[in-house]
């Protein structure tokens, strides 16, 4: 599903290489965690991936499907079924949640070539999507992300990724700032999109959020290269030792 | 031999115009306005006041150019009283909500006593004060029509001014709210290829005036308007307008607080490309305990646009507990936009809350990938910023139904901007 091949980013207007070499491939219904610490590149990984400005590809490729990444504008690679959930979620003052998804939604299958989504029919998925997450109607009508709490936001996001439904899901440090009931519902987001035919990436600082989101594989990043992967267990030795002993033990 | 441009602008003006002819008390107004005009002389770019707006297309003789069509009406659909204003032609429709007792300005003419004439050129006047508006005086002088609305009680449907057809419109206006009424009063519509139009309105104690006035969208025209407003205790002053690509517009709103616990809003949201040229010029005294004032004015330019704001803000002696509120705020889509801002605050009490606040700012990049990367479309998405940009000013419509309305308008101006 998800192919990176020898990624290699800096910044555009800055002598400064983030992205070292990643190699990564994530096949359709498995979830796989990148774990890291702070600063070794792994919202750089998912910023790239979705097409954010400000970033020099040096070499290298990422494909979803056939579907070559990097040659395409952001909204392209979203209608191709890429979908990052972000560290910090961005408030829009003004536009409304609902018309923000709905805007989204039918701009997606507008670029498919599906039939657009009318007000009704929206409005009796949203409902039901929203339920699940604990996201009243107020929250839908409030401007997108604008005055909610840090777990509102993260629920909003999934919330988003719920009604686009894409093939591969990125997310981004969705357990910081949650509580354990947020990160439960989060979590339970999550799982029930869960699909043989849709790959997830997890980017997590903590094995805690994989306690709920069951990965396949696990991938330690550091200096922005990948330098270990594994099983669950990978996520368990972080925990119970830190990232020094793996860092010592490639380095 | 010094050449005094102000004195050949005036006379070349001036005489391509003629003063309506009949006498009476409109007669002796005109005359007045056109004595005071004559002293002042007509706007250089020298002046002060038009530092940022260059004021030779409304001193030209004739208008530069054509007028466009009439433009479709952003009200269609909405229940309201409409009266059609088209070039010299005005007929009262049947129909008039109850509330309201409406009069042409020429039939307001033909009375010896009516309430018109207390009001015509006299807010003109004041508000001429420490600033002249020649314009306005040009227009008390010369106005080939308008319309003197009494309102008497509540008006329950809204009343709305089309104007269209013409070529050089000089429309006078007079809207006098009576204690405890209220009005909405709409105004949209192309008139002419230039149009100067002065609306005076006396808001008495305990009344409610709204105004919702909507320019473009796409003219071809230069627009020249003077709202001047005088509250009374507890009066509402509440006036929004929505422009969108006229290519020259100078709003003035000259507003007196001269009753306690008065209420002035004055707000726009403004948008354009290329050779648009939106500017704002707003005057609110207070001048009596306990008055509150807000201007909100929101432009988004591009292409070369220019967006101007000139917002003053006087507090007189004695005006304690005054709240005075301004935010000017600019979009610049691209480097060629430029805003223009002067906010001025002018204070002799001591009790008082005044603030304001200027910015001119690009388009938030992250907040542009975060709606691209939900799949929006690079334009769509900066539409949405644009309105989320635009949102306070557009908040400042009082009722929710016309609030959501014109929230409609400007996001169907815009995707087809
Ligand atoms: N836009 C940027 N400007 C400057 N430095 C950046 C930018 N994006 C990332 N970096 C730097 O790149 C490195 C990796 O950052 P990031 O991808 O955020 O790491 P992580 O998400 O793993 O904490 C850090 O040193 C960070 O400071
Ligand atoms: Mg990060």
């Amino acid at each position: 599903m998800l192919t990176i091949k020898n990624l290699h980013v800096k910044l555009e207007d800055e002598d400064k290489q983030i992205l070292r070499g990643i190699d990564l491939t994530v096949p359709a219904g498995e979830v796989h965690a990148v774990m890291g610490p702070n600063g070794s590149g792994k919202s750089t990984l998912s910023y790239v991936l979705a097409g954010r400005g400000g970033y020099e590809v040096t070499e290298g490729e990422a494909h979803l499907g056939d579907v070559d990444l990097l040659d395409i504008e952001p909204e392209e690679r979203a209608a191709a079924g890429l979908f990052l959930a972000f560290q910090y979620p961005v408030e829009i003052p003004g536009v409304g949640n609902m018309t923000f998804l709905r805007t989204a939604v039918n701009a997606q299958r507008k670029a498919r070539g599906e039939e657009e989504l009318s007000a009704g029919e929206f409005l009796k998925v949203i409902r039901a999507k929203a339920k699940d997450l604990k996201i009243d109607a107020e929250m839908l009508k409030r401007p997108v992300n604008v005055g909610f709490s840090g777990g509102e936001k993260k629920r909003n996001e999934i919330l988003q990724m719920a009604m686009l439904e894409p093939k591969m899901c990125i997310l981004d440090e969705t357990d910081s700032g949650l509580d354990v009931d947020a990160m439960k519902l989060v979590s339970e987001g999550v799982n029930a999109l869960r699909d043989p035919n849709r790959g997830f990436l997890v980017i997590t600082h903590y094995q805690r959020l994989l306690d709920h989101i069951k990965p396949d594989v696990v991938h330690i990043m550091a200096g922005g290269r990948i330098i270990k992967s594994g099983g669950p267990e990978l996520a368990i030795e972080v925990e119970v030792n830190g990232y020094a002993d793996i860092l010592e033990g490639t380095s | 031999m010094v050449v005094d441009a102000r004195k050949i602008t005036t006379d070349e003006r001036l005489a391509a115009l003629t003063l309506p002819s009949g006498g009476g008390w409109l007669g002796a107004a005109r005359k007045n306005a056109l004595g005071r005009l004559q002293a002042v002389g007509l706007p250089t770019r020298r002046d002060e006041y038009w530092r940022y707006t260059n004021p030779a297309p409304f001193n030209r003789a004739t208008p530069a150019q054509g007028a466009g069509g009439p433009g479709e009406d952003p009200f269609a659909g909405m229940d309201a009283y409409v009266i059609t204003i088209d070039g010299d032609a005005l007929d009262l429709p049947d129909g008039a909500p109850d509330g309201v007792e409406i009069n042409t300005l020429s039939q307001a003419a033909e009375a010896d006593i009516h309430w018109a004439r207390d009001l015509y050129a006299t807010l003109e006047a004041a508000g001429s004060r420490p600033v002249s508006r020649p314009f306005a005086m040009l227009n008390s002088a010369f106005a080939t029509g308008g319309l003197a609305i009494r309102v008497t009680g509540p008006v329950a449907r809204p009343i709305h001014i089309r104007t269209i057809g013409g070529t050089d419109p000089i429309l006078h206006h007079l809207i006098k709210v009576d204690a405890d009424a209220s009005v909405t009063v709409l105004e949209s519509g192309s008139a002419g290829a230039r149009s100067n139009i002065v609306t005076e309105v006396d808001v008495a104690d305990t009344a409610a005036f709204h105004h919702i006035r909507m320019q473009g969208p796409d003219a071809t025209q230069q627009i020249d308007t003077h709202l001047f407003a005088r509250l009374g205790r507890r009066a509402t002053f509440k006036s929004f307008t929505l422009s969108a690509n006229v290519q020259l517009t100078r709003n003035e709103a000259i507003l007196e607080i001269v009753g306690d616990d008065a209420s002035a809003h004055v707000g726009g949201a403004a948008f354009g490309r290329g050779d648009f040229h939106h500017d704002d010029t707003v005057f609110v005294t207070h001048g009596a305990l306990n008055g509150e004032s807000r201007q909100v004015f929101k432009k988004v330019l591009r292409d070369g646009a220019t967006g101007v704001f000139q917002g003053k803000i006087l507090v007189r002696e004695g005006a304690q507990k005054t709240d005075g509120y301004q935010i000017s705020q600019a979009l610049l889509l691209d480097d060629d936009a430029q805003f223009l801002a002067k906010p001025e605050l002018e204070i002799y009490a001591d009790d008082v809350a005044c603030s304001h606040g200027s910015t001119t700012g690009a388009i938030d990049e992250t907040a542009l990938f975060y709606l691209r990367s939900r799949g929006v479309p690079k334009r769509v998405a900066t539409d949405l910023l644009v309105l989320s940009f635009m949102a306070e000013a557009v908040e400042e419509i009082a009722d929710e139904d016309l609030r959501a309305h014109i929230g409609a308008v400007l996001a169907d101006w815009l995707s087809r901007h």
